[in-house]
């Protein structure tokens, strides 16, 4: 892969130089949550530019799942402020995030295991297909017109990672790494802006990862939209991030490129413990 | 010829059940409470229609149709006000707010119409259908409810299954979490499913008090839980077992009536149910709920 040429921007991240005339799909300022007492996430900085992908990594427990939860609203910042494609979000409700741009993956998967795989994906259709339940009952044109836009757009997504054969299977019958699939391309579904996905690669096989990666690639590519992730696999995350935060008990430690992260002694402090002691406890 | 008879009319009483018993299962599945309000909301229907139809003389298809709009109304308010503020509650207190929510609802009926009967004039006329020279004879009420609770299920059925608010409830009935990251409104989605399970139980209370024309504060409140039983019964959560359930609890109940005993008969109704839950626990058409440890 060509290596991505990351440049500096005034809110002291990188973004790839490709994206640095447009607004950043996300800037995060002094973002921080507390449970109780404990500083879950505390002055978070990030700026990602709108087509690139980002890594979030760190050990276990750092604090990674919550920026997610932070970013989706599930849990409501104690300070700070997150601009999504500039606008500040605020008080927005999970839902209207979602149409603001922000979809999402899980660390373990919550496909809605009931329904088929097609289903699945037009549950992310929802507010693009747009007629009423009226419209629905009475089968009114328009509601076989946006039935049958919603069917075809599904297969397409499903297309993405051949699987338009497994259209009509219930969601939870199907393999691990389907499952895993399902997911990201019922949040392509939704149409986002910006792709959070929390652990991609979990209890995926080297080569199901390596081709996680060119498919994470291809949709960056073909739908120019912005990823961020969380992964553990650490292949994956430099073989295709173009900017890493590092992240422990809370706190950014480091953030760079691949190259400067893997070379930062903090970061290898973090992951495998001080240099020169006997053992290591490397974590996750 | 007795037992033909017999059989159409638990037809059509489990017809009203089913009918409410959606309400029930319904709600459950999505919003995971037992709504035992449902029941006070099926009398405030028949209320609605009675006024409507003798006191403001208003055809009868026009009363019904306002009993719909306002117990849809007054459901979305319940859900609201009472059920909404307690969305992360533990369970029993959302179950205590329903009973809490019924009484309040029968003594309001109380406060507003006495508790004295009414005698409600059946909306669809007295007339009969005779077959095989008069030997049976069907009233009309008893054909339009059937006629009418299987046009509902096929409807709710059809929303259900095909269309985008249908799969918004299938998803929040599985995972609110993942379906309001997927850009769906959960609230909007419960309020939605308390809509259409109050302007059914309006439905419900005319046909109701069609067949049985005693209208009181407490009409309800049997009929709903014999709904609520044959929800259980068919398999709480899932639309055909409510449908089942209501229909079978309809025709046991008539069969206990005709053939055992008339003051034994809701005893037998509710003997059948521990069996059934004995036997399959998870009710006719449940689904099994792994919980994970």
């Amino acid at each position: 892969m060509t290596k991505t040429n990351m440049v500096p921007v005034p809110s002291l991240g990188i973004i790839p130089e490709r994206d640095v005339n447009r607004m950043p799909i996300l800037d995060i300022h002094h973002l921080g949550i507390d449970f109780g007492g404990l500083h879950a996430v505390e002055d978070f900085n990030l700026v990602i530019g709108r087509t690139e992908i980002a890594g979030l990594i760190g050990p276990n427990g750092a604090g990674k799942t919550t920026v997610f939860n932070l970013l989706t609203n599930v849990y409501t910042p104690s300070r700070g402020v997150i601009l999504l494609d500039g606008v500040d979000i605020r008080g927005k409700k999970t839902w209207q995030l979602n149409e603001m741009g922000i979809a999402r993956t899980f660390q373990n998967i919550r496909l809605f295991n009931k329904l088929t795989v097609e289903d699945n994906v037009k549950v992310g259709l929802h507010n693009i297909c747009r007629y009423s339940t009226l419209e629905g009952v009475l089968r009114l044109p328009r509601y076989w017109k946006m039935e049958k836009e919603a069917h075809e757009k599904a297969m397409e997504l499903l297309s993405i990672f051949d699987m338009q054969h497994m259209a009509n299977y219930v969601a939870g019958s199907l393999p691990y790494g389907a499952q895993r699939r399902l997911e990201i391309v019922r949040a392509l579904a939704t149409n986002p802006k910006l792709l959070l996905l929390d652990e991609p690669a979990a209890g995926m096989n080297p080569s199901e990862t390596a081709e996680l990666m060119q498919n994470i690639r291809k949709i960056r590519d073909d739908f120019q939209i912005a990823i961020m992730l969380i992964e553990h696999d650490m292949n994956l995350v430099m073989g295709i991030c173009e900017g890493i935060a590092v992240l422990n008990y809370g706190k950014i430690i480091a953030k760079g490129t691949p190259d400067q992260i893997k070379a930062d002694p903090v970061v290898i402090e973090a992951y495998l413990g001080r240099q020169g002691e006997e053992s290591l406890h490397a974590e996750g | 010829m007795s037992f033909l008879s017999y059989l159409i009319n638990g037809i059509s009483l489990g017809s009203i059940y089913a009918i409410i018993a959606l309400g029930y299962t319904m709600v459950y599945g999505i919003a995971k409470m037992l709504n035992f309000a449902h029941g006070d909301v099926i009398m405030v229907g028949a209320y609605v229609c009675f006024f409507a139809v003798t006191r403001f003389s208003l055809p009868p298809v026009v009363g019904v149709l306002l009993a719909m709009v306002v117990c849809t109304l007054l459901g979305m308010l319940i859900e609201r006000l009472a059920y909404k503020p307690l969305r992360s509650a533990p369970s029993l207190a959302v179950l205590i707010t329903a009973i809490g929510m019924s009484y309040f609802l029968q003594n309001s009926a109380q406060l507003l119409w006495t508790s004295n009967p009414k005698v409600f004039s059946s909306v669809v006329g007295n007339g009969a259908l005779k077959l095989f020279d008069g030997q049976l004879s069907i009233s009309y009420v008893t054909i339009v409810t059937i006629i009418i609770c299987f046009a509902i299920i096929a409807l709710l059925l059809f929303i259900v299954q095909n269309t985008k608010m249908g799969k918004a409830m299938r998803a929040c009935s599985e995972d609110k979490g993942a379906a309001m990251l997927m850009g769906i409104n959960v609230n909007t989605t419960i309020s939605f499913t308390f809509a259409i399970g109050s302007a059914l139980a309006a439905i419900a209370g005319v046909l109701l008090c069609s067949a049985y024309p005693t209208l009181m504060p407490t009409t309800g409140s049997l009929p709903g839980i014999k709904a609520f039983t044959a929800a259980v019964f068919g398999g709480i959560g899932s639309i055909p077992g409510a449908f089942l359930g209501g229909i079978l609890l309809g025709v046991i109940e008539i069969f206990a009536k005709a053939y055992i005993s008339t003051q034994l008969s809701d005893a037998i109704v509710f003997a059948v149910l521990i069996l059934v839950l004995v036997i399959k626990p998870t009710g006719l058409l449940g689904h099994e709920i792994h919980e994970k440890v």
